[in-house]
């Protein structure tokens, strides 16, 4: 027997959560449909950091529009995901560094957000525990937040229930069908679902599906490693990131300290477990004894990883499909999905009613790989080299 | 404060020759024993869980529960049931904070 | 292959050092590794050399004897190995051990590779099990045997173990009067599984019963089909309340408690390396799965406690079958060992079914987690609540798996990694889903299987 719904989305990470549940709230009968558990990848996985800096200029309209919704969270999703507007500084130690870190707070501002550089004695007073260099510059913007990745995707998962959205948890869609009226998605434990629209958030896994429809994207999987310390008392309330890309750590309030490893590794996508290589956690400790030596003697207790999609350019693809009417996409996170989902979820959710949306979508476009690939300079610094091609 | 009674009893005569601190409490202790041993013995708790602040003084004693954990005065975890006494140990009952520079 | 690798053992014990000895008698000399200053694992610790003059009294005139003898046939082997004592495996990824040594990382590449990294406390949490005076019951034993010291001068040894009767009767022999036995299965269940523990192991059932007996004779008040249902005291133990088989309540006074239901293996590093595992309803436990000899993948071997509980001679003999499973496997240059492969497959079965028998002996309070309160903390470390798990369990969308309701409570994500917590949350799972426990899974290990200081990674080291 075949259930009916309006529109399926593929994958239960925070873009698929949050696209089916304003879909559910603009009176759409919604299915999401995931082949494991819910948030269970990057999306539960992820730094946690909801970091508005760093960002090229067309990100920040998606960006922002995301930042209200984290900073009304409660509100919206009826539940707390441990949010805390703790601020955000960002580092740099060399030259190259310190290019970037202005050009970025040149950005920032651009876009109407408060930036205090610090340098010299400044940042010595606010970074004490840093370990001291010449020529360091930081800049700290207050809005940046955090929030727990592990309480985030569940919570609008069942506010989408709420909402009268069906969740097929550890249902995997094996087969993806066009039919005279749309869409027929089936398998084994998940039976047979049709709709009219069909939404391809299956992050890793999301690539498979846009090229059966004829529209290939480079896209690669790989994980975040993480790693979190014993709980120490809570002394350090913004998250840090080198902009050199080597250290990004926080402390939350409970007082563990946790740090994301450098560079990002490849992972296998089996869908079941993702495994972070000593050599990562090693390479982590080595990173943060140099630079906060206060943490030398703090002890690591649990690494962990998840696996997310990610693209040459580093931007995610969020749009209509170009080949295909009634398939949208939202996958390719690519190490920033977390902090924009919510507003992925929202501006998708319009295009798939055909209702103009908040943000225009036109950077994030798919088609934008059938040309000359662009190619992030972050995707070079972030991943091991000789291991990046998808 | 100390406890009014252990919470080890060490069997046979206990003659202390080495001497620790442990949060500026000096401890005598006997060369050779456990660290666990020296502190109970004298009914001091290894420390306080970070959550609820209920004491907390070894379950295991064999190196996996944790829950004898303390610390050096540079911030070095040892696990109380595994560390043998030296003579001199500085020992806390919590780590130091990350925000504070203790001279490397 | 590199053929030229030694055999890397993980853990000193009784399994590890039975592998060594058979390796060193094929002319091999394997790596041996324990986190512990001293070889002799848990079970079977060595006494603190404070306890030496104590060690007749402690062990009795045999035991003490044989106990020398082993201990001395234990160095005479390591002194044929490469033995590294206090170095901590944290890590195996493909076939290379990650470790902390002094303090140091080091990356150990193996080729075979035999973890016998035995057993530890298997504990169901009861309000009040946090407090200072509460000890596991194996720690009670080793409070005695390496720190040279007894838990408390009132000790209560309560729970489900035969351990319970052992542990009491090396305290009494230390001079100790003032104890009590709890065991919370009743005698009629014991007498059950009498002929069945007689016809697999009758020495240890008849050392079993030579134990109550010097109880019972010293006066020691053993209480059968009793529970503990709180341990009560400010800052530390004062008593505790057990409830008993037919409903009465009854307080005890105690400074010292020590409980516990059995052994769970150790199986993180296992895991890690690649190992399957299979639930074991008798157990009630997940158990790596390896075939006869012990071998659970290519380059992979596991014996003793970690492998499946058996105890110290099942753990000894199937030590020494992954030995030569792994000689059999790579015989060249090493000297063919004359032992009967079928004999010893057969008695470290034999002894291992023991424990099948040992647990309707010595049953799980399966009722016990039901009744749980909810202001019970079920994880130490992080200090997470019955009340936090079952709330959880009914907010997970799908179905309830530990993960899941670990990654939502933070149960088991703590410093011991859920080695203290994860049979309380599989059974509180289980039982508050309406689930069996072996559908609602296991928690995953994860590196570091032990917290290792960040500072470890500066200077990295290899080896050999």
């Amino acid at each position: 027997m075949t259930r009916h719904f309006d529109v399926i989305v593929i994958g239960a990470g925070l873009f698929g959560a949050f696209t089916a549940l304003h879909l559910a709230r603009m009176g759409q009968r919604v299915a999401l449909v995931e082949r494991g558990a819910v948030g269970a990848q990057s999306s539960g996985a992820n730094f946690g950091g909801l970091r508005l800096q760093g960002r090229s200029v067309e990100q920040y309209p998606l960006s922002l529009l995301a930042q209200q919704v984290w900073e009304t969270f409660e509100t919206v999703i009826g539940e707390d995901c441990d949010y805390d507007r703790n601020g955000m500084i960002y580092f740099a130690r060399t030259e190259a560094g310190r290019k970037k870190l202005l050009a970025y707070a040149d950005n920032s501002r651009a876009c109407g957000l408060d930036i205090a550089l610090w340098q010299g004695a400044d940042l010595r007073r606010a970074m004490p525990w840093l370990a001291a260099q010449d020529g360091m510059i930081a800049s700290y913007s207050p809005r940046c937040a955090v929030a727990n990745p592990r309480l985030a995707t569940p919570a609008v998962v069942r506010a989408l229930v709420r909402a009268g959205g069906v969740l097929f948890e550890h249902c995997a869609a094996t087969a993806i069908k066009r039919s005279e009226s749309g869409f027929c998605v089936s398998g084994p434990a998940l039976g047979a679902l049709a709709a009219g629209r069909l939404v391809n958030a299956a992050g890793g896994w999301a690539g498979a599906i846009s090229a059966q429809f004829d529209e290939a994207v480079p896209l690669f999987s790989a994980g975040p490693p993480q790693f979190v310390t014993e709980p120490l008392p809570y002394a350090l309330r913004p998250s840090v990131y080198a902009i050199e890309g080597d250290l990004i750590l926080r402390q939350i309030p409970r007082g563990n300290v946790i740090f994301a490893g450098y560079p990002r590794t490849m992972a296998n996508a089996d869908g079941q477990h993702t495994f972070v290589p000593p050599a990562k956690t090693l390479a982590g400790m080595r990173a943060i004894a140099q630079h906060v030596p206060a943490l030398r003697n703090a002890e690591v207790i649990r690494v962990w990883s998840g696996v997310e999609g990610y693209l040459p350019d580093m931007l995610p693809v969020i749009g209509a499909s170009r080949t295909t009417p009634g398939l949208f996409h939202a996958f390719g996170g690519s190490g920033g999905g977390f902090q924009i989902a919510p507003a992925v979820g929202e501006c998708l959710a319009h295009l798939v009613c055909g209702t103009p949306g908040p943000v225009d979508l036109a950077p994030y476009a798919i088609d934008r790989f059938s040309g000359p690939v662009r190619v992030s300079d972050k995707l070079a610094a972030e991943f091991d080299q000789g291991k990046s091609a998808g | 404060m100390p406890d009014a009674h252990p919470l080890l009893y060490p069997v046979g005569p206990r003659r202390a020759d080495v001497t620790l601190w442990i949060d500026d409490r000096e401890i005598p202790a006997c060369r050779g024993e456990s660290l666990i041993t020296a502190l109970l013995a004298v009914g001091e708790m290894t420390g306080r869980s970070e959550f609820d602040q209920a004491p907390r003084s070894g379950f295991c004693l064999m190196g996996a529960c944790q829950d004898c954990t303390i610390w050096t005065a540079t911030g070095q975890r040892l696990r109380a049931c595994m560390t043998e006494v030296r003579d001199g140990m500085v020992l806390r009952r919590q780590p130091p904070a990350v925000g504070v520079d203790h001279g490397r | 292959m590199a053929a030229d690798l030694p055999p890397v053992i993980v853990g000193a014990g009784p399994a590890g050092l039975g592998a060594a000895a058979a390796l060193v008698e094929a002319g091999m000399r394997p790596i041996v590794l324990d986190e512990a200053a001293r070889p002799g694992g848990q079970g079977t610790r060595r006494l603190a050399p404070g306890l030496a003059p104590a060690a007749h009294r402690l062990l009795g005139p045999t035991g003490a004897r044989d106990t020398a003898w082993r201990e001395a046939q234990e160095d005479r082997v390591l002194a044929a190995c490469d033995w590294r004592p206090g170095t901590l495996v944290w890590g195996v990824f493909g076939t290379a051990l990650h470790v902390v040594h002094q303090g140091r990382h080091e990356t150990l590449p193996f080729d075979r590779l035999l973890i016998a990294t035995g057993a530890t406390d298997r504990c169901l949490a009861f309000p009040g099990w946090t407090l200072p005076g509460v000890f596991a019951l194996g720690g009670a034993q080793v409070a005695l045997k390496q720190h040279a010291a007894l838990i408390g001068q009132r000790v209560v040894f309560a729970g489900a173990s035969p351990l319970l009767y052992l542990a009491a009767v090396q305290y009494l022999r230390m001079g100790l009067r003032d104890l009590t036995v709890i065991d919370s299965t009743p005698m009629a269940a014991k007498l059950r599984a009498a002929p069945g523990m007689a016809l697999t192991a009758p020495g240890t059932l008849l050392e079993g019963l030579g134990l109550m007996r010097e109880l019972r004779a010293a006066g020691v008040r053993l209480v059968f089909g009793a529970q503990v249902a709180r341990a009560t005291g400010m800052d530390r133990l004062d008593g505790i309340e057990i409830h008993h088989a037919d409903g009465r309540s009854e307080r005890l006074e105690c400074d010292a408690l020590a409980f516990g239901q059995g052994l769970r293996p150790e199986t993180q590093l296992a895991e890690l390396a690649g190992a399957e595992f299979h639930f074991d309803p008798a157990l009630r436990g997940w158990f790596p799965i390896t075939d006869p000899d012990g071998r659970a993948g290519p380059h992979l071997w596991l014996a003793g406690d970690g492998a499946m509980t058996g105890g110290r001679s099942a753990a000894a003999r199937s030590g020494r079958l992954a030995a030569l499973s792994m000689l059999a496997a790579q015989p060249e240059g090493t000297r063919p060992l004359a032992d009967n492969l079928l004999a010893l497959r057969r008695s470290v079965r034999r002894l291992r079914r023991f424990q099948h028998h040992l647990a309707t002996a010595f049953r799980w309070p399966q009722d016990q987690t039901a009744r749980l309160p909810d202001e019970t903390i079920v994880c130490r470390c992080e200090r997470v609540t019955a009340g936090q798990i079952r709330q959880a369990i009914t907010q997970v969308a799908g179905p309830a798996d530990v993960n899941r309701v670990k990654a939502i409570t933070r149960c088991g994500m703590g410093r011991c990694q859920g080695r203290y917590c994860g049979l309380t949350l599989q059974d509180l799972t289980a039982v508050t889903s309406g689930r069996p426990a072996a559908a609602v899974g296991r928690l995953r290990a994860q590196a570091p299987v032990r917290p290792i200081p960040i500072g470890s990674a500066e200077e990295e080291g290899m080896s050999p």
